[in-house]
């Protein structure tokens, strides 16, 4: 398996994802070698994380999104070069599986995202391994419609049109893998991601965010949204909706968690809009003060313009969150109990929140109903899933080439 | 003897349109949805099932009455249907006038607008029979003798309450579970009443044609009218009556005309009436065809929905619960108002399809199509719901008060 981050050294929900699909995987009998860019110690049991270079964990993702090259912190293990860039970091990546297929012959090369897809390529390509493609996102997602780094469209189409057979994390992903890129429907299985309940005791005693505590007294329903504040999280129909809905049913109060590029500008927006007594901006937040956020909001907003699978929804709902997410978020296919809209339907958006905070009965059968079903979507039936596909591609294994 | 009761209920609900919470406060038509194509277009509905189903099934049934003297048959028909129709269908209003005109067709009594009312105020529930009653006289010339309920709910208090009214008749679901042993297919006296006769569905026979006829996976497909005669004839050795009861649409709508669902329907009356042991009977006439085999009970209530056979499908969550709440909660200002086209739009909210519109349960089972719905979701239809109520209240407080000044 080719991935770039395992927990604890993950930025986001993919190394979430990859642990945990391993993890299952191993269950039925996988026997697993993960390659990772960089030295750490994971110590599972149920597979071999192998290093493909010395690296700090804290610089594997190089200048991928800046595009200019990062001072490299002079660690006596780290190689000896004094620059690396992304592109430098999947090059020694790359290196390193050749050297690796000389030795061995996995039944199937399992490629998370285009940061792999060039290692992917690579095994295929010459030591005739099939090649699984898995999309947790794709360069449409990040960078808004049309935008993206032109690069990173190139290698994430070539790794498309070389696997054998792509896995995509949800319809919507599905659907742009097929018009973005014109991949043929049949060659692309959906397996939306699951859900484990996570390990660490957790407790809300209500100390993180004392003047909400004070303002859900007072009557009034909090509404938060949790990610990077960037185009694809559609802050700023959310924002305006926001501003609607207040307008109706003034007790209310927006947290937006996170930070990105977009925040001077949300902040500008809220004052505009003559909301900013009811908008809290809480910077960059993890481990309990992100928890709590969840555990303090009745209502969470996804106001996704494009999101391919959407994980923290799901610690929303598992913390008895009410969820509104966008239609265009893939966790909205596998999930009944919300409200869905279209992310520039901002009169709906707004509509929802007020009735939400109007009505005890639409908050509780959300809530009740989501129970039911975030719990339910299993890491196993992912596995399974990649088992089968696993089983069709492993007759495209040439054994000499 | 034996009997064919033949029985077809009329429905049409006023779909909400999308009724978003900007709505609310200056546009008071809940009713008219702009978008042609949108699933809570009533007009397009309407025309759509009128030509699928109203149109040929009614045609169908006058050449029966027409050729086969024996054949008989009864209806219900809401107020939101005739409502409806006499603006988008004017002609199957005619159809009908003429069918009941021929004598062999009855009219059954119910809700005019389909409500649960029963469940919830009694008060207004006698208010919409007694204006269900009217409006089929006025059109019809006739008056009900048998009394259905809204998705043939059903329980003594109802048959009670039917029985004081004066109906001599009233409908049920045939149910494993309140009859037991027993035989649909005889007249039963409902518990601790003294008149009034209850008629069940044989949900078998009848579900046969109304969900199965078109089943391709169902082991008897495909239904012939041969086999289904020898189905009727062998389940009379259990009681003379099959009642047959089933909505309208099924011919023609739910299941399409290309499945020879109409063919089937009109053979089988040619082969039914040709047999000298045969008959056809009104749901009058059932009544009156022999006395009370025996009392039956149902203390709870049984509709014929679903296979739990309740009111789950309406009345299972609590948005349901809230939404029916608070419509009944504004019944006395809303009646004070005299304002008809408020208590209109107030009624036609009572309509069970509403909250049906809102059914969370299948949600459980994985079978998230089960519910036929014009909208996404039960939360969307819920919140369009309760905006429409808040403009309500909003009209409520016009009336009294004068017009708050708006932004």
């Amino acid at each position: 398996m080719l991935g770039w981050e395992l927990p604890p050294h993950n930025s986001g929900g993919l190394g979430v994802a990859c642990l945990n699909l391993s993890k299952s995987l191993a269950n039925m009998g996988a026997d697993i070698d993960f390659v990772v860019p960089y030295e750490a110690e994971h110590n599972l049991e149920y597979m071999k994380v192998i290093s493909a270079m010395r690296l700090d964990p804290l610089i594997r993702y190089g200048g991928a999104y800046e595009s200019k090259e990062i001072e490299v912190k002079k660690f006596h293990k780290t190689d000896t070069k004094q620059t690396v860039s992304i592109r430098d970091i999947q090059k020694t990546y790359c290196e390193f599986i050749h050297k690796y297929l000389m030795q061995y012959k996995p039944d199937v090369v399992h490629a998370h995202d285009w940061l792999t897809y060039e290692a992917g390529i690579l095994a295929k390509k010459h030591f005739g391994i099939p090649l699984v493609a898995h999309v947790h996102a794709t360069e449409f997602d990040r960078g808004g419609a049309d935008g993206g780094n032109p690069l990173i469209h190139q290698i994430e189409y070539e790794g498309l049109i070389w696997a054998d057979k792509i896995i995509a994390v949800s319809q919507a992903t599905k659907n742009i893998i097929v018009e973005r890129y014109g991949i043929p429907p049949s060659k692309i299985d959906v397996a939306y991601n699951g859900w484990t309940m996570p390990d660490e005791e957790y407790h809300y005693d209500g100390s993180s965010y004392q003047y909400l505590e004070g303002l859900k007294k007072k009557g009034y329903t909090i509404v938060s949204t949790v990610g990077r504040f960037t185009l694809q999280k559609g802050l700023f129909h959310l924002m305006r909706a926001a501003a609607r809905a207040i307008s109706i049913h003034p007790k209310m109060v927006f947290l937006f968690a996170g930070d990105g590029e977009q925040k001077e500008q949300l902040m500008r927006m809220s004052a505009d809009l003559g909301i900013s007594q009811n908008v809290i901006f809480t910077g960059f937040i993890r481990g309990k003060q992100l928890r709590d956020i969840y555990s303090i909001s009745d209502v969470f907003v996804m106001s996704s313009v494009s999101e391919p699978f959407g994980l923290t929804a799901l610690e929303a709902a598992h913390h008895g969150n009410a969820l509104i997410v966008t239609k265009q978020s893939g966790v909205g296919e596998v999930l009944h109990s919300i409200v869905r809209y279209d992310f520039w339907d901002e009169d709906k958006l707004a509509g929802a929140l007020v009735n939400i905070a109007e009505s005890p009965a639409l908050v509780n059968s959300l809530r009740d109903g989501i129970k039911h079903e975030y719990a339910r979507i299993s890491w196993d039936d992912v596995a399974k899933k990649c088992v089968e596909v696993y089983d069709e591609v492993r007759k495209h294994k040439r054994n000499r080439f | 003897m034996r009997s064919i009761v033949l029985y077809l209920h009329m429905h049409q609900p006023w779909r909400l349109k999308h009724y978003n919470i900007f709505s609310v406060d200056h546009d008071h038509d809940y009713w008219t949805e702009k978008d042609w194509y949108a699933g809570t277009n009533n007009e397009r509905i309407f025309k759509k099932v009128a030509d699928k189903s109203y149109r040929p099934m009614l045609a169908r049934l006058e050449k029966c009455i027409n050729t086969y003297e024996g054949f008989k048959f009864s209806l219900s028909i809401t107020g939101t249907f005739l409502d409806q129709a006499e603006q988008w269908a004017p002609d199957v209003i005619d159809t009908l006038k003429r069918l009941v005109k021929s004598g062999r067709v009855e009219i059954v009594a119910e809700t005019y607008y389909h409500s649960l009312a029963f469940f919830y105020d009694r008060e207004e529930f006698e208010a919409q029979v007694k204006l269900h009653q009217d409006r089929i006289y006025e059109l019809f010339g006739v008056r009900s003798k048998v009394y259905r309920n809204t998705e043939l709910s059903y329980n003594n208090e109802l048959a009670r309450w039917a029985d004081g009214y004066g109906f001599k008749g009233v409908l049920a679901e045939g149910w494993d579970k309140i009859l037991e042993w027993r035989s649909p297919n005889f007249v039963y006296r409902p518990e601790g009443c003294k008149n009034i006769k209850l008629l069940m569905k044989n949900y078998r026979l009848s579900d046969d044609v109304a969900f199965r006829f078109s089943d391709k996976h169902w082991k008897e497909w495909p239904l012939t009218v041969d086999k289904y005669i020898q189905w009727l004839e062998a389940a009379t050795l259990r009681g003379p009556l099959i009642n047959l009861f089933m909505d309208f649409e099924t011919f023609g709508e739910n299941i399409w005309e290309d499945t020879g669902i109409f063919e089937f329907f009109e053979h089988l009356v040619y082969r039914w009436d040709r047999d000298k042991d045969n008959n056809f009977l009104t749901v009058s006439e059932a009544c009156d065809s022999a006395e009370p085999t025996a009392e039956i009970s149902m203390p709870w209530t049984v509709t014929w929905a679903d296979t739990e056979r309740d009111l789950s499908a309406w009345l299972g969550n609590s948005m349901q619960h809230e939404a029916m709440k608070a419509i009944y909660d504004i019944k006395s200002e809303v009646l004070a108002t005299g304002d008809e086209t408020l208590i209109e739009d107030w009624r036609r909210l009572q309509t069970s399809d509403h909250p049906y519109y809102m059914c969370t349960k299948y949600f459980n089972d994985g079978d998230v199509h089960a519910y036929f719905s014009p909208y996404d979701s039960p939360y969307d239809a819920f919140l369009y719901y309760m905006n429409s109520l808040r403009d309500m209240r909003g009209r409520l407080e016009g009336v009294t008060k004068p017009k708050r000044s708006k932004k």
